[in-house]
């Protein structure tokens, strides 16, 4: 009875072992976990795909692409416990909680590991630098840039928000606001908002397309309101005249893009954004770059970034999807 | 029930050391198997540090699971504990924001556990609700307090000296947990193994009705064993927050099952009655060995859990088929 269990128990290990490989043995190559909120998610596996990218690229590199079963800090915490225990050389995380995982990284620090964080960052203190997806800026520019580039004799756009207090959305509002004297002859005519909700969103698009009967193009920063506005403006007969667009993801957004109702849209690109990151983890273990206010670190074929006074830098304009991409996207988040 | 019988009062089935003796040899030899399978498989295994670093991903819970193995030994259960542990961190960081001390929180972290605990007891022992069901309550409700204080914030700024729970060394590579853990075992091993109030657990668990009839006062035994299962999830909740540094609603989450594990892995009966302290304490290292292991050959959690699963139901299962199969050799 008993050498069954150990038989079983050591087939067991040895099963799971051999589904891995054997790739954590290499000692020779710098290893870089690239550790996720939770294993299984569409977003991160492309991320992964961009880090192996880069490992690639950069040779002599290995990815480890690992995360806990369910979104939590304390599984995050058991796999950051044993990456110390593996002595990678770096550590890329995108966190479940920005608190909770900070004591175990700063002990993973102080052994010696490079620590950053992506996607969702984790606080200061618990990482050597922070790499943001887009910024406030580079959003706001490239939402009135989508619906600039088709529209080459300007015209009339409007915006269409979540609520009126979504600190992101009002962010990137003002930011677009701001950028508009860089585009001559695009009006911006209203902002409305949509709440979030489906319904309330595609009524309000409604309304848009009434009260401004030469609408060319209606600009939706959040997921929920481009599609209730795509939806909408189909359902109208609009397709052709009014032109949807913002940030969307590109499962959602395949059929509008394929009906034509969206010539394009924006939202960060997670290939790139694990590319980057892999990037700049092994230019700080490496020794090539340091992690400080101002310092520029390289990022291959992404050009390179620069950290501002909370070490946390922004990679890119938000990635543009349209006829062209949105089939190699659309089953990846 | 199966149709085994209950005439021994410490096991289900046969002669009672010896069986005591063959599970607890059983799962130390699975320990021991996982131990130096896990030397051969990763060359970080054997490295003091990491072995310390290791026994985190037990101890909270294994605290936890002494308590719960009276419980289930005695016929009850509690599956509020991982709610607990979110309530009882949610007053901590609520008092840390009012600038409470150290010994404060501690304070605060023991007296909300213990709360949890009577109110449990009390709806189990006065109202004669089943403790599943009233548990499987108070583990939304619990946990609901803490999404309705935080929502989606969390609570930060524990004092410096407070980390030394989660996060102190006693000495070399001995946490502070870990110590707390061995401790613990110590006391929970005296406690159901050599005194009266032991005896009475299980005879509560072999049948309550002659327990009552024999002078136990169960539900008082009841009410003392669901108060320190709410008092250890205080304490796991103590280290959890200090390791952690900070408080989510969500901390803890789907905890009570993995204790629950813990429990029946170490050879605790689940239908009440019989199981042993040392069987606990050997199945928190079997299962901080497995996934420690395999997180070191990084493994995905998936299959992790499918080998805690497989290794749960393989231990479960073989003495019986064992039994079976020797009752009826016997027959022939």
């Amino acid at each position: 009875m008993k050498r069954r269990t150990i038989t079983s128990v050591a087939a067991g290990l040895g099963l799971a072992a051999s589904l891995m490989g054997t790739s954590a043995m290499a000692q020779d190559d710098m290893r870089i976990a690239l550790l996720v909120k939770a294993l299984g998610i569409g977003f991160f596996e492309a991320a992964a795909e961009g880090a192996e990218e880069a490992a690639t690229e950069l040779g002599n590199v290995e990815i480890i692409y690992t995360g806990p079963t369910s979104t939590t800090a304390e599984g995050q915490i058991e796999v950051i416990n044993s990456l110390i225990a593996q002595g990678v050389d770096a550590i890329a995380i995108s966190a479940n909680d920005p608190d909770a995982v900070v004591p175990a990284l700063q002990r993973a620090m102080q052994r010696g590991i490079t620590v950053i964080s992506w996607d969702s960052g984790v606080a200061e203190e618990g990482r050597m630098m922070n790499l943001d997806p887009s910024s406030t800026e580079l959003i706001g520019n490239t939402i009135i840039r989508l619906a600039a580039d088709h529209m080459p004799d300007g015209g009339q756009v409007a915006i269409l928000s979540a609520t009126a207090t979504s600190t992101n959305q009002n962010a990137w509002i003002a930011a677009a606001e701001a950028a508009l004297p860089d585009f001559p002859g695009i009006e911006l005519v209203a902002t409305v908002y949509g709440d979030d909700l489906s319904d309330k969103s595609y009524r309000e698009a409604q309304g848009l397309m009434s009260s401004y009967p030469d609408l060319q193009a209606i600009i939706a920063p959040t997921t929920v309101g481009i599609l209730a506005a795509c939806q909408a403006v189909s359902d109208a007969g609009r397709i052709g005249e009014i032109n949807v667009t913002g940030l969307g993801l590109p499962s959602e957004m395949a059929g509008c893009v394929e009906s034509g109702a969206t010539q394009s849209f924006a939202i960060w690109n997670p290939i790139d954004l694990g590319y980057t990151a892999t990037m700049i983890a092994h230019a700080l273990a490496s020794g090539a770059a340091t992690a400080e206010p101002g310092a520029e670190i390289p990022t291959g074929r992404m050009g390179s970034v620069t950290l501002d006074d909370t070490n946390s830098a922004a990679m890119s304009d938000p990635f543009t999807y349209d006829a062209s991409n949105i089939d190699q996207f659309k089953d990846i988040f | 029930m199966s149709d085994t019988t209950r005439a021994i009062p410490d096991r289900l089935r046969s002669p009672l050391d010896q069986r005591i003796k063959s599970w607890e040899t059983l799962l130390l030899a699975v320990a021991i198997a996982i131990f130096i399978t896990n030397s051969f498989m990763s060359p970080f295994f054997l490295n003091a540090w990491n072995l310390s670093d290791m026994t985190f991903n037990f101890t909270e819970k294994a605290m936890i699971a002494f308590a719960m193995a009276l419980l289930i030994i005695s016929g009850e259960i509690d599956l509020s504990v991982a709610s607990i542990i979110a309530l009882a961190s949610t007053a901590m960081g609520a008092a840390v924001q009012i600038g409470v001390g150290t010994p404060g929180l501690v304070l605060i972290g023991l007296t909300v556990g213990l709360l949890c605990g009577a109110f449990n007891g009390f709806l189990v022992t006065r109202m004669g609700l089943p403790s599943i069901v009233v548990t499987i309550g108070t583990m939304s409700l619990f946990r609901g307090i803490s999404y309705i204080v935080l929502g989606d914030q969390a609570f930060r700024g524990y004092p410096p000296d407070f980390a030394f729970f989660g996060q102190g060394y006693v000495f070399w590579v001995i946490s502070f947990e870990l110590a707390l853990f061995a401790v613990l075992a110590v006391i929970y091993y005296v406690v159901l193994h050599r005194t009266n109030f032991g005896r009475a657990v299980y005879a509560i668990g072999n049948n309550p009705v002659a327990a009552e009839f024999s002078g136990i006062r169960v539900a008082r035994v009841k009410f003392i064993l669901f108060l320190l299962t709410g008092l250890m999830s205080g304490i796991a909740a103590i280290c959890l927050t200090s390791r952690l540094g900070s408080t989510r609603p969500s901390i803890a989450f789907g905890w009570e099952l993995e204790i629950v594990t813990m429990v029946v892995l170490g050879g605790v009966s689940i239908l009440g009655g019989s199981g042993s302290i040392p069987g606990v304490v050997i199945a928190a290292f079997v299962m901080g060995l497995v996934t420690f292991g395999l997180g070191l050959l990084n493994v995905p959690g998936i299959v992790m859990s499918i080998v805690i699963g497989a290794l749960l139901i393989g231990v479960i299962a073989l003495p019986r088929l064992w039994e079976r199969w020797r009752l009826q050799a016997a027959k022939r």
